[in-house]
């Protein structure tokens, strides 16, 4: 069980034509987003009025927007604020989802019941609005965002790893550990965590594409990072009102969007492939 | 039986189902009474067909599910009676061999991992050698120990199941139908090893099986279940069958020789629903034999002659 | 004769799974075709019926002739007159032959009107005329129920209908009972054998139980790795088996009175197809290996008192 070989299904993804396009585009944009202050050409906040409303040239490549503020250093600023906010918060929902529903489907009985009473509840709201509720009340802002689309993924990461755990809880290897003496603390850490580990983390990369988009949604209403911080979804807010006269303004940055989300989920479905945990994901 | 190292005394299990909304709940008896004795080192079979709690039996025995009645006692203590510390240091003593060697190997586990488990479990190390001590006792090559089961036979894998039964050198071992799932070649295979390790190691075994063919060759004495009660007892592998029930399995089983064909069919009809047992003998509707007392009055287990109990009122 | 193989090799890609496999089945006669799992069996059945190319292979040589017509020489098209038709299917696990969603009985009127063009109330008729010769009580009753409502045995029971319903001459039996109870086991083998004397049908039963073998078959053809080890009628098959092979799969089960410690299976296992040794497939495992058994293949050579043996240094020779 080293590292080595529970990378092993990543680069077999990453081989598939198909998991190798996508695989290439998400290192360049993380690699954007953590590199930002070497490799954008200017700064994504300093206003340059004469030059607003440019279209794409040499100078600047992606053009500028209505401040005169070099797109394509905004549209790298703001893969940093998409990529961290929807990837930090994914992490946190898949990490509380693990502990709530492996807790709920190894502890069961009337915690199981509640746990399951109130994921079935929240599953019935649309993400975007479990999201909107959050922002209003924690309020507009980075943190905000991250709570939010925490929040609102958290059930179900929780539905699919208690699905897991009790599928996997009845394998004839479960009941061959107890016949050996394992408590069940061993059970769950030896047996049941790490196999229901690889479904739950791609079914969270895939969450994230989802969750890039919800941030450009909350972006686009206000609700997202604050000026002068550039993300995808206020760019896109700020070129819908100059559609017609810069339409770069708002095409740039939904490319950016869409190509992203399409990579995160070509690569996703690469690695269920690869892992071959197609019905185990459907199970649930 | 003066000195048995494993006892069980008139076990019993009751499963439900349902409960819910509108379904009614409903329980049916997996095993009824059942009681036996198991000398060191013999080999007791448990014969039946599917329903009839053999499995069940084989779980109660080690406590992997709690008896709803009964008792059963290892070496002098009752194991149904310990508490969890006590009942993890008997684990040493008595071990398992599952039928599926697919599902009984954890995917993630090399072999070595999986030989490993049975000191993990204790918070222990294996001792230096003792893997490849393991290995070489079920006949596998030292170099599989950093296989993964996916990399394995169905033979292979069972071997591996049995190695992990013998990590913790046990005085007792059920074997719950070790060679339901592989092919006659392999099943012949793993009998063959299961014998030798007998002897070499001085081991007690609860033989769990369909196949009264194979149970008569490998077991010492036999427990015929039907319907999750204990039909016959036969002391000896060889003796004949009194209950009508063990002598259908055993026109059942067809032996290689095209001169003793059976001609004719073994028994009508298939194993009732265990959820509404019959009032009287649970095999009457299926018996050449049945009369009207069969139907209804349960017979009990009594011997026909010294050891050799029967549960009929019209026994061959 | 009503089926016969001739010389029937089966290829994937490079590899080649099955050589030179023959055989012949006739009506009224039950032939086994034994081996243990991945000797070929059910690649050979699905080979008579033309369905290799749903699994990606081809048969590269030889011929099934079935009532005078060669099977290879057919496109998809004409084949599936015979497929279901002519020639039905019995399988392994009667779960997953039936559709679960429909009524055990309309599956089985699905067939008759298919292959023999009845009509409804036609279908109707021949399905429930098929269960009551099959032995199924309250025939009307069975036929409404739903496969989960019904057991193993009787599930089996339909399915085994579904294959009569469309008349056929041959019938591919894939271990029709190694899911079943043993007394259930024993009824369903009974059953089967019933039915092809007094239907006269062909049975190709695939098994790797030599008990059952003994118990049913008229004649016998023991596959290993992909090739055929012997062929003989069933009698003098077990009463002599010439094959190594042969006597070592009798010998893994066990009889009554076989003393401790005799049963002692085959070592080793059925190698994978791609890594076939040369000489004689079967030698790493065979007891009576020679240095010739490394290197040179032996081909099925047809035997003064009858069938064909494919061995070197065959039991019973000086």
């Amino acid at each position: 069980m080293s590292l080595a070989r529970s990378l092993a299904p990543v680069a077999r993804a990453a081989r598939t034509p198909m998991g190798a396009i996508a695989g290439l585009w998400l290192a360049l944009i993380v690699a954007a987003a953590i590199f930002a202050p070497l490799i954008a050409p200017y700064a994504y906040d300093v206003q340059n009025l004469p030059e607003s409303f440019q279209p794409p040239s040499s100078a600047h490549l992606l053009g500028t927007d209505e401040f005169g503020r070099d797109l394509l250093t905004r549209i790298i600023y703001g893969a940093r604020t998409s990529l961290s906010v929807s990837v930090i918060s994914i992490a946190i929902s898949v990490f509380a989802g693990m502990v709530l529903g492996a807790a709920a489907g190894y502890i069961g009985g009337a915690f199981d019941r509640a746990v399951t009473i109130v994921v079935d509840l929240s599953w019935s709201f649309p993400e975007i609005l479990v999201a909107l509720i959050l922002v209003a009340i924690i309020g507009p802002g980075v943190t905000g965002t991250m709570a939010a689309i925490g929040v609102a993924y958290l059930a179900q990461f929780t539905r699919l790893t208690r699905a897991q755990i009790l599928a996997i809880r009845s394998e004839t290897y479960i009941e061959a550990a107890r016949s050996l003496g394992a408590g069940g603390r061993f059970i769950l850490f030896r047996h049941l965590l790490p196999n229901a580990l690889a479904p739950v983390l791609v079914a969270g990369m895939l969450a994230t594409g989802d969750a890039i988009i919800l941030e450009a949604t909350l972006g686009f209403f206000g609700l997202g990072a604050q000026p002068p911080l550039p993300s995808w979804g206020s760019m896109m807010s700020s070129g819908s009102a100059l559609l017609f006269k810069a339409p770069w303004i708002i095409i740039l940055p939904g490319l950016a969007v869409a190509i992203t989300v399409i990579a995160i989920n070509l690569f996703g479905d690469a690695l269920i492939r690869a892992l071959d945990i197609k019905t185990r994901l459907r199970e649930a | 039986m003066t000195n048995p190292l494993i006892s069980a005394e008139a076990l019993a299990r009751r499963f439900s189902t349902g409960g819910g909304w509108l379904r009614p709940a409903r329980s049916m008896m997996a095993v009824r009474g059942v009681s036996f004795e198991v000398a060191k080192g013999e080999v007791l079979g448990v014969v039946g067909e599917s329903g009839c709690g053999k499995s069940t039996l084989a779980r109660l025995v080690l406590r992997l599910i709690e008896p709803t009645a009964g008792r059963v006692t290892f070496d002098g203590q009752e194991v149904t009676g310990l508490g969890p510390g006590d009942l993890r240091r008997l684990r040493r003593r008595m071990a398992m061999v599952f039928q599926d060697p697919y599902s009984s190997l954890d995917p993630r586990f090399t072999v070595a991992d999986a030989l490993t488990e049975p000191f993990a479990v204790h918070g222990e190390r294996p001792p230096a050698g003792r893997i490849n001590a393991l290995l070489d006792q079920v006949g596998l090559s030292l170099a599989m120990a950093a296989s993964y089961p996916h990399q394995l036979s169905g033979g292979q894998r069972q071997r591996v199941g049995i190695a992990r039964a013998l990590a913790q050198a046990p005085d007792f071992i059920v074997l719950d139908e070790p060679t339901a799932s592989l092919d006659v070649s392999i099943q012949a295979q793993i009998i063959a090893l299961l014998s030798e390790l007998r002897r070499g190691n001085g081991l007690t075994y609860l033989f769990i099986s369909h196949d009264l063919g194979l149970v008569r060759y490998f077991c010492d004495r036999v427990l015929v279940m039907y319907l999750g009660a204990v039909v016959e007892v036969m002391p000896r592998a060889d003796a004949s069958p009194r209950h009508p029930y063990t002598r259908a399995l055993m026109d059942s089983n067809f032996v290689p020789d095209p001169t003793r064909r059976k001609t004719l069919q073994a028994l009508k009809g298939e194993i009732p629903s265990a959820f509404d047992l019959p009032k009287g003998c649970a095999f009457a509707a299926r018996c050449p034999r049945v009369t009207d007392l069969c139907r209804a009055e349960n017979p009990a287990l009594r011997d026909l002659t010294p050891g050799h109990p029967v549960a009929c009122h019209h026994p061959l | 004769m009503l089926l016969s193989v001739l010389d029937l090799s089966v290829r994937f890609g490079q590899v080649e799974p099955l050589s030179g496999i023959s055989f012949d089945v006739d009506r009224g006669e039950i032939l086994g075709l034994v081996g243990e799992s991945g000797s070929g069996k059910s690649l050979t059945a699905m080979a008579v019926a033309g369905l290799l190319p749903l699994v990606g292979g081809r048969i590269a040589q030889g011929s099934v002739t079935f009532d005078g017509t060669d099977l290879t020489r057919l496109a998809e098209a004409e084949l599936r007159a015979y497929r279901g038709r002519r020639i039905a299917f019995v399988t392994q696990n009667p779960m997953t032959a039936l559709d679960p969603a429909q009524r055990v009985g309309e599956q089985i009127d699905v067939v008759a009107r298919l292959h023999r063009g009845q009509s409804r109330q036609g279908a109707r008729a021949t399905t429930i005329d098929l269960l009551t010769s099959l032995r199924i009580p309250e025939a009307a009753a069975i036929s409404d129920a739903y496969p989960h409502q019904l057991s193993g045995g009787m599930k089996q029971r339909i399915v085994i209908a579904m294959a009569l319903a469309g008349e056929p001459d041959l019938i591919i039996a894939d271990e029709p009972t190694t899911a079943l109870d043993v007394t259930v086991q024993a009824q369903i083998i009974h059953l089967l054998g019933q039915l092809v004397r007094e239907r006269g049908l062909g049975l190709m039963l695939i098994t790797h139980d030599m008990g059952v073998v003994a118990q049913v078959c008229d004649r016998v053809a023991v596959l290993y790795a992909g090739r055929l080890a012997e062929t003989h009628n069933a009698a003098p098959l077990f009463a002599a088996p010439r094959h190594p092979y042969t006597a070592a799969l009798i010998g893994c089960i066990p009889r009554e009175g076989m003393a401790p410690g005799s049963l002692t299976g085959i070592p080793g296992a059925v190698p994978s197809a791609a890594a076939y040794s040369a000489g004689c497939r079967f030698h790493a495992r065979c007891a009576r290996m020679e240095e010739r058994c490394r290197t040179e293949v032996p081909l099925p050579a047809p035997r003064p008192e009858g069938g064909a043996l494919a061995c070197h240094h065959p039991l019973g020779a000086p």
